[in-house]
C-alpha cells in the first residue's frame, strides 16, 4: 500500500464520493430492506478502505489535489486532501460502516420493512454529503455538499419511532437551513471579494484583496453559520431535540460525525483560508470561541447531570465535548490544535459506542429511562460493561481515548498559561464522573423497593422482566469500537501523531501545488 | 541468576486469574478459590524473585507502550516498590486464606465479583508498586479506585451506595482535580515524568512557591493518602465486607497512596529540593493536624471498624509527614511504616471480622469479657495494637523512631506531635482487649467459666500468622532495612 503512485492514488478521491453517491439510487431501486442495507454496507465498506489509502498515502506524500472531471482550477472543481481531511474521511466512513452493521437488527425493531430502504438511502446520501465536505478543495462545494448532507440527515431523524421525530426534524431544517444560509452568504462575500472559490486561491487571495470589508463580512457569517452546524454552544438548541429523537442509530452515527465536520471546515477557513494571523491574530476569533467553548463544556455538563433521559444525558454531554474540541481549536497553537483534532476522533469513536450501547438497552427494554433502568446490569451484563468502558471513555480515564485528548488539551492549555481554563476542564470532567456514575449505579443496584424478592432470586420485578442480553450483530460493532477506543488510548501516539501533523499543516496554510492527479 | 525477571510478570496472576473465577464461579467455590491462592502464591514467588535480582544490584524493567507523545507505560522495581510488591503479594495470599473463612461464615452474595474485583485491585497495586515514571502510577491510582468501588458497594444497600458515592466522589475529584494537573505540570515543566533520583524539577526554575504549590497539589492529590479533609472516604469505605477493610483499606489502596507521596518526594520533586525549598512547612501542620485529630475521633467511635479506620488515617499521615520531612532517614522510616503498620492493622481487622462473624458484635461497648471467648483473636489483638502504637517488642518501634528521628532534624515539635500521638493510641486501643479480658462477660454468671467461642480454622490462622509476623519484625528487621539502604537518594 505504500508505495501508491501517483496514477493509481490519483482515482480514489473520485470513488471515495462517487461510490456511496451512486449506491443511494440503487437501494431506492431494489426497494428491498435487506439488500438495501447490503447495498449501503459494502458501500460504506468501500469507502472505509479508499479512505484508509488516502491516509496512508497522504502520510508519505504531498497533499492530494486532484481535479473532478479533468477539468482543471479554476475552472473546474478540485478536492485537496492532507492528513486533516483523511483522517475526517477515515472517521466518518469507519464510523458509518461499524454503525449501518449495528443498524440492521435496530432499525428492524423500529421502522416498517417498506420504508427500510429510504432510511438506508438516507444514510448513504449523508455519507455522500459529510465525506464530500471533507474532501473538496472548493468553497462553494462545501456549501453544495453541506446541504446534501444536511437534507439526508433531517430525513434520518425523521424517520424516528414516535412522531415527535418530526418535531425535531423540523427545528433541525430551521436552524439548520439558517446555519446554511449563513455559510452561503460567507462563500458569497469572499467570492466577491476575491474572485474565487478554490480553496488553495482563496487562501493566497484573502491577505492581498483590495475589499477588506467584505472579507469581514464574510468572516461573521461564516462563523455564526459554522457554529450552529457544529452545534457549538450557545448555538446547539437544535442538537438534543435531534439525537434524542432520531433512531438511535443513526443518532450514534451523527453523533460521531456531522458536526465534528462542520468543526473540520471551520478549521479549514479559518485556518487554512483566513489564516491563523487574521483570524486569531486581527479578529481574535478565540475570543468568540473560547468563552463559547468554556461555557459550553460547563454549562451542557451540568445540563447533562440532570437528564433522565439516556439519549438527551448524552446529547447535552456532546455539546460539552465539542466544548472541549473547540477550546482546543480556539488556542491557535500546535498543540493546541493537535488536542482539537484527536479529540475529534476519540469523542467521535466513544459516543458513537455509547449511543450503541444506549441502543441496545432501547431495543431491549423499549426505554432508556435512567430511574427505572435498575439492576439492568444482571439482564445485559455485555451491554453494562460497553457502557462502562465507553463512559470511563467520556470521563477521560487513563487507557482510554478520553484520557489522551484531555491529557493533550490540559497540556495545550498550560503552555499558554491558561489556569483558570485548565481548572474548569477539570471541573466538568467530574461532572461526567457524576452523570455516568448516576446510570452506572443504577444499573448495578436494586432500588430499594425490589430488594426482597430478589435477593430470594425468585420474583423478577415489573417493567423489567424477560430483558435479555442485544443480539449480537449489535454487541459486535459496539465491541468493534470499545476496543478502538482502547487502542488509540493506549497506543495514543497513533492518533497523536497523526492530529499533530494535521495541526502542522494547518498552521502553514495550504501549500500551493501544481495539480496532480489528471490521468 | 543469570536472566533479570521483567516486573511485568507480577501483573500475569492476578489478571490470568480473572477468567478461571469467573470460569468456576459460584459452582465450584473450592477451585475457584485454590486459583486464587495458587496465583497469591505465584505473585509472591515473582515479588521473591525481583528482590533477589534488585539486592544483587540489578534494575529490572519491563518495555515501554507510548501512551502519549514522550510518556510511555513502563515498569521497573526500585527498592521501596520492591517492598511495596512483597507487602501486598503476601498479604494477598493470607487475606485469601481468611476470606474464604469470613464470605462463607456470613453468607455473602456475589462472591465470584467480590473475588475478580480483588484480583483487578491487586494487579493495579503491582502497577503502582512497580511504575517506572508518574504516568503510570496514575494509571494504575485510578484502576485502583474503580476496581475497589464494586467491593465498597458490595452488599448493595443504601447505606453502601451512599458510602460508594463518597468512595468515588472523594477519590476521583481529587485525583482527576488536583493529581492529574500536578502530572501534567511536572510534564511542561520538566518534560519527563520518569521516576530520577533526586528529582526532576530542580533545575525547571519553578520557584519555590511554585514548588509549594505542586507539592500541595500532590499532598491532596492523592486522596488515598487521606490527609485531613480528604480523609472522609475511608471510614466511609468500611461498609465493604472486612477483608476489603483488612487488605485494601488497611493495607493496599490507602498504602498506595502515601507510596506514591513517598516516590513522589524522593524522585520526581526530590528530597533535597523539598527541603531546601521549604515547601513542606506549609503542610506538615496540616499532616500533624491530621495525626492529632483522627486520633481523637477515633475515641469517639464505639463501632470497631470505624474505630480502626480513623486509626488508619492517623497513622497514614504519619508517613505523609515522614514524606514532607524530606530527609533519608524520615523518608526510610515512612516506607518501614508502610510494612509495620500494614501487618499490624491487618491483624487489627481480620480480629475485627472474626469478632463480627463469631459473636456478631460491632460496637466496642459490647465486646465485654469477650475475650475469655475468643482468647486467640484477642490475644493477637492485643499484640497489634501495641504494634500500631509503636512500644516494643513490636516492629512498629523501629519505623516510628526513625521517622522520629528525622523530625528531629528538623523541628523537635514534630517529633512530639508523634509521641503524643503514641499516648493517643494507647488510649483508644488499648482499653479494647483490656475490656474483653478483664470485665465480666454478661453471657454468663459470675465466677463461672466462659465458654470457648474461637472463629473458624481459615480465620484463626491468617490473624496469628500477620499478628506472628508483626512481633518477628521487631527482632528481625535487617532484610528491610537493607533493601531500604539500597534507595538512590540523589
Amino acid at each position: 500500500m505504500s508505495e501508491l503512485s501517483v496514477s493509481t492514488a490519483g482515482q480514489i478521491p473520485a470513488l471515495q464520493i462517487i461510490v456511496p453517491m451512486l449506491a443511494a439510487p440503487l437501494c431506492v431501486l431494489v426497494r428491498n430492506a435487506r439488500a438495501s442495507w447490503l447495498i449501503a454496507l459494502a458501500a460504506s465498506g468501500v469507502s472505509t478502505v479508499t479512505a484508509w489509502l488516502l491516509v496512508l498515502h497522504v502520510g508519505e506524500h504531498e497533499p492530494i489535489r486532484y481535479a473532478l472531471g479533468g477539468w482543471l482550477p479554476p475552472t473546474g472543481i478540485e478536492y485537496y486532501i492532507d492528513t486533516l481531511n483523511a483522517t475526517m474521511l477515515l472517521l466518518v466512513s469507519g464510523i458509518s460502516t461499524v454503525a449501518l452493521v449495528y443498524a440492521r437488527e435496530s432499525i428492524a425493531s423500529s421502522i416498517s420493512s417498506d420504508r427500510q430502504y429510504l432510511f438506508y438511502t438516507s444514510w448513504l446520501l449523508c455519507i455522500t454529503g459529510l465525506m464530500g465536505i471533507a474532501i473538496t478543495g472548493d468553497a462553494f462545494n462545501v456549501f453544495v455538499f453541506l446541504e446534501i448532507s444536511s437534507i439526508a440527515t433531517y430525513s434520518l431523524i425523521a424517520f424516528g419511532k414516535d412522531r415527535q421525530a418530526l418535531i425535531a426534524s423540523f427545528r433541525y431544517v430551521v436552524m439548520g437551513s439558517v446555519g446554511a444560509s449563513f455559510i452561503l452568504l460567507g462563500i458569497g462575500f469572499l467570492y466577491a471579494a476575491t474572485g474565487t472559490l478554490n480553496m488553495v486561491d482563496l487562501a493566497a487571495r484573502i491577505p492581498v484583496t483590495e475589499s477588506p470589508r467584505a472579507v469581514l463580512v464574510a468572516f461573521s457569517f461564516l462563523t455564526i453559520g459554522l457554529m450552529i452546524k457544529a452545534a457549538i454552544f450557545p448555538l446547539h438548541a437544535w442538537l438534543a431535540d435531534a439525537y434524542h429523537r432520531a433512531p438511535i442509530a443513526a443518532t450514534a452515527f451523527l453523533a460521531g460525525t456531522a458536526t465534528k465536520v462542520s468543526l473540520y471546515v471551520l478549521m479549514r477557513f479559518f485556518y487554512s483560508m483566513f489564516g491563523v494571523d487574521y483570524s486569531f491574530g486581527s479578529l481574535f476569533l478565540n475570543w468568540v470561541l473560547l468563552p463559547a467553548a468554556v461555557g459550553g463544556f460547563v454549562i451542557m455538563s451540568l445540563v447533562a447531570v440532570f437528564q433522565t433521559d439516556l439519549r438527551r444525558m448524552l446529547a447535552f454531554s456532546s455539546v460539552a465535548q465539542i466544548g472541549y474540541i473547540v477550546a482546543g481549536i480556539a488556542l491557535a497553537t500546535q498543540a493546541g490544535l493537535t488536542a482539537g483534532i484527536v479529540h475529534i476522533v476519540n469523542h467521535g469513536v466513544i459516543k458513537a459506542a455509547l449511543f450503541m450501547a444506549v441502543g441496545c438497552i432501547l431495543l431491549r427494554a423499549g426505554h432508556v429511562h435512567r430511574p427505572s433502568l435498575d439492576s439492568l446490569y444482571r439482564r445485559m451484563p455485555f451491554t453494562c460493561t460497553a457502557f462502562l468502558l465507553a463512559g470511563f471513555g467520556l470521563v477521560g480515564i487513563p487507557l482510554t481515548a478520553g484520557f489522551v485528548s484531555k491529557f493533550q488539551l490540559i497540556q495545550a492549555l498550560l503552555e499558554r498559561g491558561l489556569w483558570p481554563i485548565v481548572v474548569l476542564v477539570l471541573a466538568s470532567s467530574l461532572l461526567a464522573v457524576v452523570y455516568v456514575g448516576r446510570v452506572i449505579e443504577i444499573m448495578l443496584f436494586r432500588e430499594g423497593r425490589s430488594s426482597e424478592g430478589a435477593a430470594s432470586g425468585g420474583v423478577e420485578h415489573g417493567h423489567s422482566t424477560g430483558i435479555h442480553e442485544a443480539p449480537l450483530t449489535m454487541l459486535v460493532p459496539m465491541y468493534a469500537l470499545l476496543a478502538l477506543m482502547f487502542w488509540i488510548g493506549i497506543n495514543g501516539e497513533v492518533t497523536l501523531d497523526l492530529a499533530g501533523e494535521a495541526a502542522r499543516q494547518l498552521l502553514e496554510g495550504m501549500r500551493v501545488l501544481t495539480p496532480g492527479g489528471v490521468s | 541468576m543469570n536472566e533479570i525477571v521483567n516486573p511485568i510478570i507480577t501483573l500475569l496472576p492476578p489478571l490470568l486469574v480473572l477468567p478461571l473465577i469467573f470460569y468456576y464461579g459460584e459452582a465450584n467455590r473450592n477451585f475457584r478459590e485454590g486459583v486464587i491462592i495458587a496465583a497469591g502464591v505465584f505473585l509472591f514467588i515473582a515479588n521473591v524473585m525481583i528482590y533477589r535480582d534488585v539486592m544483587a544490584g540489578a534494575m529490572p524493567v519491563s518495555g515501554e507502550i507510548h501512551l502519549l507523545a514522550g510518556y510511555s507505560l513502563k515498569l521497573s522495581a526500585e527498592p521501596m516498590g520492591v517492598m511495596f510488591g512483597l507487602l501486598a503479594s503476601f498479604l494477598w495470599v493470607v487475606t485469601t486464606v481468611y476470606s474464604i473463612g469470613y464470605m462463607r461464615d456470613h453468607d455473602e452474595p456475589f462472591q465470584t465479583r467480590f473475588y475478580a474485583c480483588f484480583a483487578i485491585a491487586l494487579a493495579a497495586v503491582m502497577g503502582a508498586a512497580y511504575a517506572d515514571n508518574l504516568l503510570t502510577l496514575f494509571v494504575a491510582y485510578e484502576v485502583l479506585t474503580l476496581s475497589t468501588y464494586p467491593l465498597v458497594t458490595h452488599s448493595g444497600t443504601d447505606k453502601a451506595k451512599r458510602a460508594g458515592r463518597v468512595y468515588l466522589g472523594i477519590l476521583m475529584c481529587s485525583s482527576i482535580g488536583l493529581l492529574l494537573p500536578a502530572i501534567i505540570w511536572v510534564a511542561s515543566l520538566a518534560g519527563t515524568l520518569d521516576f530520577v533520583p533526586g528529582g526532576v524539577i530542580a533545575d525547571s526554575g519553578i520557584g519555590r512557591t511554585g514548588i509549594a504549590v505542586l507539592l500541595a497539589l500532590f499532598a491532596f492529590g492523592i486522596g488515598k493518602a487521606a490527609l485531613m479533609p480528604l480523609h472522609r472516604w475511608l471510614p466511609a469505605a468500611m461498609v465493604a465486607p472486612t477483608p476489603v477493610s483488612a487488605l485494601l483499606h488497611a493495607v493496599a489502596v490507602v498504602k498506595t497512596g502515601v507510596f506514591a507521596m513517598l516516590k513522589i518526594v524522593t524522585y520526581t520533586i526530590g528530597i533535597d529540593t523539598v527541603s531546601a525549598s521549604g515547601a513542606a512547612q506549609w503542610l506538615l501542620p496540616v499532616a500533624a493536624f491530621t495525626i492529632i485529630a483522627s486520633s481523637c475521633v477515633a475515641f469517639t467511635k464505639d463501632n470497631l471498624k470505624a474505630r480502626l479506620a480513623y486509626s488508619t488515617v492517623s497513622q497514614l499521615s504519619y508517613i505523609v509527614m515522614a514524606a514532607l520531612l524530606a530527609t533519608t532517614m524520615s523518608v526510610t522510616g515512612g516506607a518501614m511504616h508502610i510494612i509495620m503498620h500494614a501487618f499490624g492493622k491487618i491483624t487489627l481487622f481480620f480480629c475485627a471480622g472474626a469478632i463480627l462473624v463469631t459473636a456478631h458484635k460491632e460496637n466496642i461497648s459490647e465486646m465485654d469479657g469477650l475475650g475469655r471467648r475468643m482468647p486467640i483473636t484477642f490475644a493477637a489483638f492485643a499484640i497489634a495494637a501495641i504494634g500500631i502504637i509503636g512500644l516494643p517488642p513490636l516492629g512498629g518501634v523501629w519505623s516510628k523512631l526513625m521517622i522520629a528521628g528525622g523530625a528531629m532534624d528538623i523541628n523537635v515539635f514534630w517529633a512530639l506531635v508523634l509521641m503524643v500521638s503514641t499516648l493517643l493510641n494507647i488510649a483508644y486501643l488499648l482499653p479494647i482487649p483490656i475490656r474483653a479480658f478483664f470485665s465480666p462477660d454478661p453471657g454468663v454468671a459470675p465466677g463461672q467459666p466462659s465458654p470457648r467461642q474461637e472463629t473458624s480454622a481459615p480465620m484463626r490462622w491468617s490473624l496469628m500468622l500477620t499478628a506472628a509476623i508483626s512481633l518477628v519484625l521487631f527482632f528481625y528487621p535487617a532484610p528491610l532495612v537493607e533493601l531500604l539502604a539500597l534507595v538512590q537518594w540523589r
